[in-house]
This record gives structure tokens, C-alpha cells and sequence, in this order.
């Protein structure tokens, strides 16, 4: 029954999505976005459905393959679900949000040539995310892995006459492609050493492998199990953008709007969060590899974060914060808290999601205008959004009560408890990504909405119902979905069956019973100071003081420089790894295939065979008598052989 | 008494100077169709000589049809000539050379 159940739930948006790609253009917008928001919908009901089943008896939670895909000698691929409470709980998160997308679409979208096209792109797109999610086994999980990415890079370069747009989807594409590297060859470890692609098997007996050791050198060998983990972390690290592969995902924001929140903020990225709670079972076992993971993401939290601090443009500044919150959410693996990971996880999917609604509505009402020096006042023209916006933000930065905040201090918490090398460090750079998030989350928000109203601006009106519809329906969970979910979720065990983790004493050194308990224990220690600190700071900055910034940027101008070139990144890879590896490809090309391919194997046997039949063609000569004459010489020729053989003279 | 040695050495003879009459000539085609004609001659001589000592007539009937197919051929190869001469307006053998290369 759920089986059969999850299976629509898998293939709703991939026919949707089908039907809107090749029948949308005839059939008219109202089908497009009928038929697309019917299958999300349809997906999103069945996930809660088997959310409450399985809350119901936890015996329904299944693994099953559907069919065998491709079987060789005796290795066996077969596309399978799993559907446990991790995979609801992402399954109703993809699900919601996308639903949510698909809605404010209609709006943001309306003018749109592409309209079907969108539609089509985004339902095809959930398709794969829950194929990812749902998987069984790495196979189908690096099937979906690909497939989101695919219509990431589709998505991005959706407004394709624009170049900026398709170098970015070019970037993230060809960024996302090292990270895959790695991820494929975690898989194929895996798979020399199982010998199978399946969850279930691989990790009941993951710890049967901790002393095999793979060599990579004479004199240096590593555990494989740490391999395979740091490998996986890999395929992460690019889906997820975790420094130092995160270039891709500022430069995404090329893409829409809807876009940047349902792929860049809520689900893709989080791809590898979800990754690395479902690869518990191997990541427990190693170490070395979760504070590879920890360090990874502490770097990623407190530096992106301050790249957030100068940027101007308004989808920009929150992308970074996306960076710097996955981070977050990636340090919390690193300490064995994969519930409080995956409850960051919900909550940000939640609040980012509405963050970038939000700046998309600003963005529709202002008429595609992006960059926030050109905003300020917008609150009184744009009441809903002005709310709705404020909700995201509190919840951002984890003010008392906001989903955010439980998240957010429950990860704290568990890094401040964590013993696993380089916690400390960790525990510091998160702490000072608190200030460092409620600075540039409340900077955009004093920029864009308080401060005086810019002229040209006076007539702005807020859009339509279909872009606040959604706003309004992402503020709610952002502002209540802590409270109810964080004591089961993270204190309870409802992850008990997909993830293997410490009981929650351990990770937190203490025993929390309920959210109030959660609530007044945190109050007691540093993070909610911290950001309410960074509110008041940023208040003072950018409403009461305005000439501080500038004279902040000019006295620390090193400092400043640095972070607009964004630590040069982007100026290491162009100069350096983009151009060797053009150089390289470029004499491949010209030595390998113009030189040896093109030149001598190809023509070159062309152009052998011509010499050859132009020595040959002078015997042609045309003469009647050098005929006759070669003809009498072959006559005697074979005459005087036949005689010799009678003779015995040859043989 | 002439033996069948020397019948055969006369029709060697010519048929080399048919050859030889192909291959050295570098004027006229007309002498090229009489060295051919000498070739059949030659190769004629042969079966009368032979059939001549071995009490067998057919290869004395089959010299008929040889003259015969030869006198067509003959017919035809000045046939050739004329209509070649007449697009050409020459028989030149150093000249016809149009299958070269």
C-alpha cells in the first residue's frame, strides 16, 4: 500500500512535468501550471499521508526494490525506495517548498516566453529530488545527484540570451562535475569493496571494513572506510557548496527567482546535508572523516558569511547566507548531530525559501531591479512582504521562539559538546557566524525596507495574490515549525531508524524534554545575545549612522578588498586552474589530435595511399605498344613458369 | 624433306615479328592491325603444320573459322580507323593516348 503509494508520489512531477514540457505551449498556460501544481500537489499529500501512517506504526517503513535495472555475472543494480522517516520528512520539505515554488510562479513568471518551459523544468526537477531522496541505494542516488544537477544548470541559464546567465550555469555545471568526480568514485569504492550498491547491505556491514586499508603510495596508506567517506564528503561538498567549491552557488543567482529558492536554498543544496545524515553508518565509523566534514564547514560558515556583509545585490546577499547556513548545517554532521543537521535543514528550507520569495516579490514590484543601494523605505508600499520578510529574517538569525532559533541553538549546543577534533574551533566559528548572519540578514532588511523612499519608487504597489500566497504560507511554518517538532525530531528518536547517531544526551550533554525546557536553557546561554546584538549593530549602521559603512570599508580597505573579490576565488580559478587546464587541452588538441590523429593517422594514410598510386600511375602511360608489350611480357612470363615447373626447376 | 620442326620455327618466327611489330611501332596503328593479323597468321601455320602430321582435320577447319573471325575483326578494326580518323584526323600511335595517367 505505501509502496505502491510512494511510487505515484515518485512519478507525479516527472508526468507532469512531461505533459507540461511537450503539450504546454498548445494547451495554454492555465494546463501548464494546472497539471504541475496538481502532480506536487498530489506528491505533497501522499508524503503526509505516509508521514502519519508511519508515525502511526512504525512497522510500514519500508525498503523495497521496484525492479532490477541491470544484473552482471552476480552483481545485481536494482532501482529501489526506502522510504523511512528520514526520506518522509525530506519528501514533505521538497515537496512543500516546491509546491509553494510552483504557486509563485504563476505570478512571478506570467510574461514569461518560457512559461511551460519553467514549469516543466521544475516539476522534472522535484522528480529528481525525491528520486534522490527516496533511493535505496547509491545507485538511483547518484541517478537523482545528476539529475538535480541537470536542471540546476538548465534552470540558471533559463534566460538564456543572457550571457551572464549562461557562463554562471556553465560555472555551477562544470563546478558540480569535480564534486560528482568524487562522489563517483566514493560509490565505485564502495562498490569494489561490497561488491553491491545497496544501503541496507553496505551499511549493516560497514563495520566489518574498518581495518582495510587502501594504499596509495608505497609509504602511504589510508583506512578505505575514511576514503570512501571523504570521497562521499566530495560529492558533497560540490552539491552542498561548501568552500572550496561554493563558487558556483552566488553566480546561480542568475537564474529566477523561484529557482534560486526552490534549488539554491531549500533542496539541491541541501542534497548533501541529506547525503551525509544517511551516510551515518560509514561517517560514524570514521573520525578523521567527520572532522575533515566539521572543519570543512565551520571555514564555509564564518567566511561566506562575511562575503554576505558587502555584496549589493539583493538575491546575492542571501545566497551567501544559503552558503553560510549550510555550513552550519554540515558542521552539525561533522559532530554526529544529524537530527539537529536535518532540523536546520527543515527550518532553513523553510525561512530561505520565503527570504528569496520575498526578495523576488521586491524584486517583480520593483520591476527586476536587484541592487539594494537603489531601494530603502519599501516598507509602508509593500506591507506583506515587509512582514513576511521580517519573519524570515528573525527566523535567520534564530530570535527567541522563530523556527530558526531552535534549530540553530540546538546545533550550537551540540558543537559545544561535540569532542571530535577541531570542535573548539568549530564551536568559535559558528558562534561568530551568529553575528556575523543577524548583520547581514538585518542589513539587507534596514536597506531595503526602512531609511527614506527613493523617488522613483513612489508608485510601487505590491504584486499579485499568487506571489503572496506563498510568501504567507512559508511565513507560518517559519515562525511556528520549531516549537512542535524540535523535542521529537532532535530530542526524541524519530530518526532512530535511518540514522545512527548518539542518543541525544550525548550530543548535547543534557537531557532536553520539551521546547520550553530547550527555550530557557538557551536563554541562559550566549547565541540569542549574540544576535540580538548583531540586530542593534546593524540598526545603528545602516538607519541611524549611514556614513559608518563607508568609512568602516575605507579604514579597513585590505580587509574590504579581500572580501569583494570574494578572497579571489574566482580570480585562483580563472588565472590558474581555468587556464592550465586550457593550455593543456589546447596542446592536446593541437599535438594529439590536429598532429597525430588529424595529420598522420587519418590524412596522412590518405595522403600515403596518393604518393603511392602517383608513382604507380606513370606505368599508365597510354602508349598502345607499353600495353601490348607488358601484356607479351606477362604471357612469357607465366609461359616461362609453366615450362620451368614441368621441368622441376621451381617449385 | 621439310619436318614439322621447321613449320613451327617459320610460325615462331612470324609471330615474333607480329610482336615485335606491335611493341617497336610508334607511327601507325594500321600496322599495329597488320601485326595482329600476322599473330593469327602465325598461330594458323601452326595448326595446318600440326594437322598436316597428325592426320587431323580439324585443326585445319578451324583455320576457317580463325580467317573468318579475322576478316571481321579486320573489317571492323578499319572500321574503327576510319570513324577515328575522322574525329582525330590522325592515326598517329604516339598521339592516341587519351587513357594515360
Amino acid at each position: 500500500m505505501l509502496f505502491n503509494l510512494s511510487l505515484i508520489a515518485l512519478i507525479m512531477p516527472l508526468i507532469a512535468g512531461i505533459l507540461a514540457g511537450f503539450f504546454g505551449k498548445t494547451l495554454g498556460k492555465i494546463f501548464t501550471n494546472g497539471v504541475t501544481i496538481l502532480g506536487v500537489l498530489i506528491s505533497f499529500i501522499i508524503s503526509i499521508f505516509i508521514l502519519i501512517s508511519i508515525l502511526e506504526n512504525p512497522e510500514l517503513v519500508f525498503n523495497q526494490d521496484v525492479y532490477t535495472w541491470l544484473s552482471i555475472g552476480s552483481y545485481k543494480l536494482s532501482i529501489g525506495l526506502l522510504v523511512d522517516n528520514l526520506t518522509v520528512s525530506m519528501m514533505i520539505v521538497v515537496n512543500f517548498v516546491s509546491l509553494m515554488v510552483h504557486i509563485y510562479t504563476i505570478g512571478y513568471m506570467h510574461k514569461d516566453p518560457g512559461y511551460h518551459r519553467f514549469f516543466c523544468y521544475i516539476s522534472l526537477f522535484t522528480f529528481a529530488m525525491l528520486s534522490l531522496v527516496m533511493s535505496n541505494n547509491f545507485l538511483q542516488l547518484f541517478f537523482g545527484w545528476e539529475a538535480v544537477g541537470v536542471m540546476s544548470y538548465l534552470l540558471i541559464g533559463f534566460w538564456y540570451t543572457k550571457e551572464s546567465a549562461i557562463k554562471a550555469n556553465f560555472k555551477a555545471f562544470i563546478i558540480n562535475r569535480i564534486g560528482d568526480m568524487f562522489l563517483i568514485l566514493g560509490i565505485a569504492l564502495l562498490f569494489s569493496i561490497f561488491g553491491t550498491l545497496d544501503y541496507e547491505y553496505i551499511f549493516n556491514n560497514a563495520e566489518s571494513i574498518t581495518s582495510n586499508t587502501v594504499v596509495l603510495s608505497s609509504s602511504f596508506e589510508i583506512s578505505s572506510l575514511t576514503l570512501a567517506c571523504l570521497l562521499l564528503f566530495g560529492g558533497a561538498m560540490g552539491k552542498s557548496a561548501q568552500m572550496p567549491l561554493h563558487v558556483w552557488l552566488p553566480d546561480s543567482m542568475e537564474g529566477p527567482t523561484p529557482i534560486s529558492a526552490l534549488i539554491h536554498a531549500a533542496t539541491m543544496v541541501t542534497a548533501g546535508v541529506f547525503m551525509l545524515a544517511r551516510m551515518s553508518p560509514l561517517f560514524e565509523l570514521s573520525t578523521s572523516a567527520l572532522s575533515f566534514v566539521l572543519i570543512i564547514g565551520s571555514i564555509t560558515a564564518i567566511s561566506t558569511g562575511l562575503l554576505g556583509l558587502v555584496q549589493y545585490d539583493i538575491k546575492r546577499v542571501i545566497a551567501y547566507s544559503t552558503l553560510s547556513q549550510l555550513g552550519y548545517m554540515v558542521v552539525a554532521a561533522g559532530v554526529s548531530a544529524y537530527s539537529a543537521s536535518l532540523f536546520h535543514l527543515m527550518t532553513h528550507a523553510f525561512f530561505k525559501a520565503l527570504l528569496f520569495l520575498a526578495a523576488g516579490s521586491v524584486i517583480v514590484a520593483l520591476h527586476h531591479e536587484q541592487d539594494i543601494r537603489k531601494m530603502g523605505g519599501l516598507r509602508s508600499k509593500l506591507p506583506i512582504t515587509y512582514i513576511t520578510s521580517l519573519i524570515g529574517s528573525l527566523a535567520l538569525i534564530g530570535f527567541p521562539g522563530f523556527s530558526g532559533f531552535f534549530s540553530k541553538d540546538a546545533l550550537i549546543e551540540a558543537v559545544s559538546h561535540s569532542s571530535v577534533y577541531a570542535s573548539d574551533f568549530a564551536y568559535y566559528c559558528v558562534l561568530i557566524g551568529v553575528l556575523i548572519t543577524s548583520l547581514y540578514t538585518f542589513r539587507l532588511f534596514f536597506l531595503v525596507f526602512h531609511g527614506p523612499l527613493k523617488d522613483e519608487n513612489i508608485n510601487v504597489k505590491e504584486p499579485q495574490l499568487s506571489i503572496l500566497i506563498p510568501l504567507i504560507l512559508l511565513a507560518i511554518p517559519s515562525m511556528f515549525i520549531g516549537w512542535p517538532t524540535i523535542g521529537p525530531l532532535v530530542f526524541d528518536d524519530f530518526f532512530a531508524n535511518s540514522i545512527i547517531q548518539p542518543s541525544s544526551n550525548d550530543i548535547f550533554g543534557y537531557q532536553f524534554t520539551d521546547s520550553y525546557h530547550f527555550l530557557t536553557h538557551s536563554l541562559s546561554g550566549p547565541v540569542v545575545y549574540i544576535a540580538i546584538f548583531g540586530i542593534l549593530v546593524s540598526y545603528l549602521l545602516y538607519v541611524i549612522k549611514k556614513d559608518i559603512p563607508e568609512k568602516l570599508s575605507q579604514t579597513f580597505n585590505p580587509f574590504y578588498k579581500v572580501l569583494i573579490n570574494k578572497y579571489y576565488f574566482d580570480h585562483l580559478y580563472e588565472n590558474i586552474f581555468a587556464r592550465l587546464f586550457n593550455n593543456l587541452s589546447n596542446s592536446l588538441w593541437n599535438n594529439g589530435d590536429i598532429k597525430i590523429i588529424d595529420n598522420f593517422i587519418v590524412n596522412g594514410t590518405a595522403h600515403r595511399v596518393g604518393r603511392f598510386s602517383s608513382r604507380v600511375r606513370e606505368l599508365q602511360s597510354g602508349y598502345i605498344y607499353h600495353y601490348a608489350l607488358m601484356m607479351v611480357l606477362g604471357l612469357a612470363l607465366f609461359l616461362a613458369w609453366v615450362v620451368f615447373k614441368s621441368l622441376g626447376l621451381v617449385i | 624433306m621439310l619436318t614439322l620442326q621447321s613449320y613451327l620455327s617459320l610460325a615462331a618466327i612470324i609471330f615474333a615479328i607480329g610482336i615485335i611489330g606491335i611493341v617497336i611501332n610508334r607511327k601507325n596503328i594500321i600496322i599495329v592491325m597488320m601485326c595482329t593479323e600476322l599473330l593469327l597468321i602465325s598461330v594458323n601455320f601452326n595448326f595446318i603444320a600440326f594437322s598436316y602430321f597428325n592426320q587431323d582435320i580439324a585443326g585445319q577447319i578451324f583455320v576457317f573459322f580463325i580467317l573468318t573471325v579475322a576478316a571481321a575483326e579486320a573489317a571492323i578494326g578499319l572500321a574503327i580507323l576510319v570513324a577515328l580518323y575522322r574525329n582525330k584526323k590522325s592515326i598517329d600511335v604516339q598521339e592516341l593516348r587519351t587513357l594515360r595517367n
